[in-house]
């Protein structure tokens, strides 16, 4: 029956979000489309193993749901507001039948368009953000998402069950904001779609460095998202730039250990993820000015091109940083930047500017600086200063994977 | 629903002064007609500043009276308004015209959803509020 289970488990990822949107548009709030999903889900894994999985999944769940909240409506009825209710009634009483739903639920594209403004609404604190959107798009259960992030059940259940009730007690709405509005709000959207990609990619805690599920679920949101706004160009260069990452993921650890860029075996990196990512980059820079994706993106996709490390073209590369340092001049970008400047053949100008970042001391806690820095000493055979660093680097290194690899590092200078 | 829209703004400790004074008194006299004319304001007023506050708080009973704000920050609570809203967005909109800058320093603005709906406060009106909160 592990079969139907992930059947079952396949189908409310693919539809949860379309269909939680439209409930949501239905009956005005997050909570009780939510319990209404997860009780069809259990008369899902009822059902199914019996009666077989139906023809139209998407459908039966969409029923299920509905009558849930049917259900629901009335037994609460005496302790609703007495607007909610009424809204309720109003556009719920009597439709149970199948083409009545079917009619009800049409595929407002919209509806997901609000879902995911409204789970990412600015409002909310970023961890509710992520959690909403995993919870109602990504369709993942609150306890995959707490595993996903490392975070107890609990902690994870509160963080949206808060985010819910600011929702409603602040009556954040459930729109799709003004186009006046739309920029600020659609960075919101992207940052979140791109902090799950990257808690994904680069896990911040644990004994995994990747965790794939996550980078996957960033990447159908990435595609959502394209589909809804597709001349958005940030949209689409936010997607190519995970796809690209996420092509090198099985190159990225050996036998446990971690692997640089430079080292990986690029025949392993997945050509199809490649060929998708490089034609949507030429697409984004196709339909607007370039953005911070879109660039991040051109610069992954040089990468990606390049079968030797030998031939990565250094120099397009630290020219894409400093256009990006024009847009956004952020430590850590001006950081990728020195180390192209580094990697382009020129290691003492790349060591100098970031020395002139360390004297800023923005990037203290940073380990990545360390690591970059102590990585330029090394190739600079400034050893006993690349081992400080190194040491440094790993003892604000928080997984550890990457903390393995510094430490490596570090007892092949002692070595030397 | 009333949202009550906290404008914190730094400033001098004896408020706002001449030319500054003046633009942003003409600010908020703007968002005020506007609010008015539109039927959203509920009501709007500033407070004299903060060298005139007094700390109230009681310890055992006793009355412990002190001079100036709870505490000692950057912004400082300059007045407020209290609009009706459809929703979140739409007290954002208004919060985004409120003037907070004081002697070229900016300031914020806090917005909280007012939670009685009722604007006469009568006491079966709160417990019935007050009882709906927790259901």
């Amino acid at each position: 029956m592990a079969d139907i289970r992930s059947a079952a488990e396949s189908v409310f990822r693919e539809e949860s979000g379309r269909i939680i949107a439209g409930l949501i548009r239905i009956c005005g709030s997050f909570d009780r489309p939510e319990e209404a999903m997860q009780e069809s889900f259990a008369a899902a894994l009822a059902s199914w193993p019996i009666k077989g999985i139906p023809a139209n999944p998407a459908g039966w769940i969409m029923t299920a749901a509905h009558r849930k909240l049917i259900d629901a409506a009335r037994r609460e009825r005496t302790r609703l507001e007495k607007q909610d209710s009424l809204k309720y009634e109003t556009q719920i009483a009597g439709s149970a039948s199948y083409a009545q739903t079917e009619e009800a639920f049409m595929d407002f594209p919209d509806d997901r368009l609000r879902l995911i403004f409204t789970c990412c609404h600015p409002a909310l604190n970023v961890e509710a953000q992520v959690a909403l959107t995993l919870r109602t798009l990504g369709g993942l259960s609150t306890p995959e998402i707490a595993k996903s992030f490392l975070l107890p059940e609990p902690t994870l259940a509160q963080r949206l069950v808060r985010a819910k009730r600011k929702i409603q007690e602040a009556r954040i709405p459930y729109e799709v904001p003004p186009q006046d509005r739309l920029p600020e709000r659609l960075a919101s959207v992207q940052a979140v779609i791109y902090l799950i990609f990257n808690e994904g990619y680069a896990a911040s805690s644990g004994t995994e460095l990747v965790r794939n599920e996550l980078c996957a679920e960033a990447i159908r949101l990435g595609r959502v998202l394209c589909e809804l706004l597709p001349r958005e160009a940030e949209n689409t260069g936010l997607l190519a730039l995970m796809l690209l990452q996420h092509s090198r993921r099985d190159a990225r650890v050996l036998n446990g250990e971690l692997v640089t860029l430079e080292e990986q075996d690029r025949s392993l990196w997945d050509r199809g993820a490649i060929s998708e990512g490089l034609m949507l980059v030429e697409k984004a820079l196709s339909l607007g000015p370039a953005g911070p994706y879109q660039l991040q993106a051109a610069v992954a996709a040089l990468h990606a091109e390049t079968a030797n490390s030998d031939d990565t073209d250094w120099p397009q590369i630290a020219a894409l940083y400093e256009k990006l340092l024009e847009m956004n001049p952020s430590p850590v970008i001006a950081l990728n930047h020195a180390v192209a400047v580094a990697m382009n053949g020129r290691l003492e100008a790349g060591l100098n500017r970031i020395e002139a970042l360390g004297r800023s001391r923005q990037l203290d806690r940073y380990y990545l600086f360390h690591a970059a820095r102590a990585d330029l000493l090394r190739r600079l055979n400034q050893n006993s200063d690349a081992a400080a660093a190194y040491q440094k680097a790993a003892a604000l290194a928080t997984n550890r994977v990457e903390v393995d690899f510094l430490n490596r590092r570090l007892r092949q200078l002692k070595r030397d | 629903m009333r949202y009550m829209m906290l404008v914190y703004s730094t400033e001098g400790p004896d408020g706002l002064a001449g030319a500054e004074a003046q633009r942003i008194y003409e600010g908020h006299w703007k968002v005020m007609e506007e609010a008015t004319r539109k039927g959203v304001l509920v009501g709007a007023e500033p407070l004299a500043p903060t060298s005139t506050a007094t700390t109230v708080r009681v310890q055992n009973g006793e009355a412990l009276v002190t001079d100036g704000p709870f505490a000692e920050t950057k912004e400082h609570l300059a007045g407020y308004y209290i609009m009706e809203c459809e929703n979140l967005d739409e007290a954002i909109e208004w919060a985004v015209k409120i003037p907070t800058a004081c002697q070229g320093s900016e300031g914020c603005i806090e917005i909280r959803p007012m939670r009685w709906q009722s604007s006469r406060a009568e006491p079966e009106a709160i417990a019935e509020n007050v009882a709906s909160l927790n259901g």
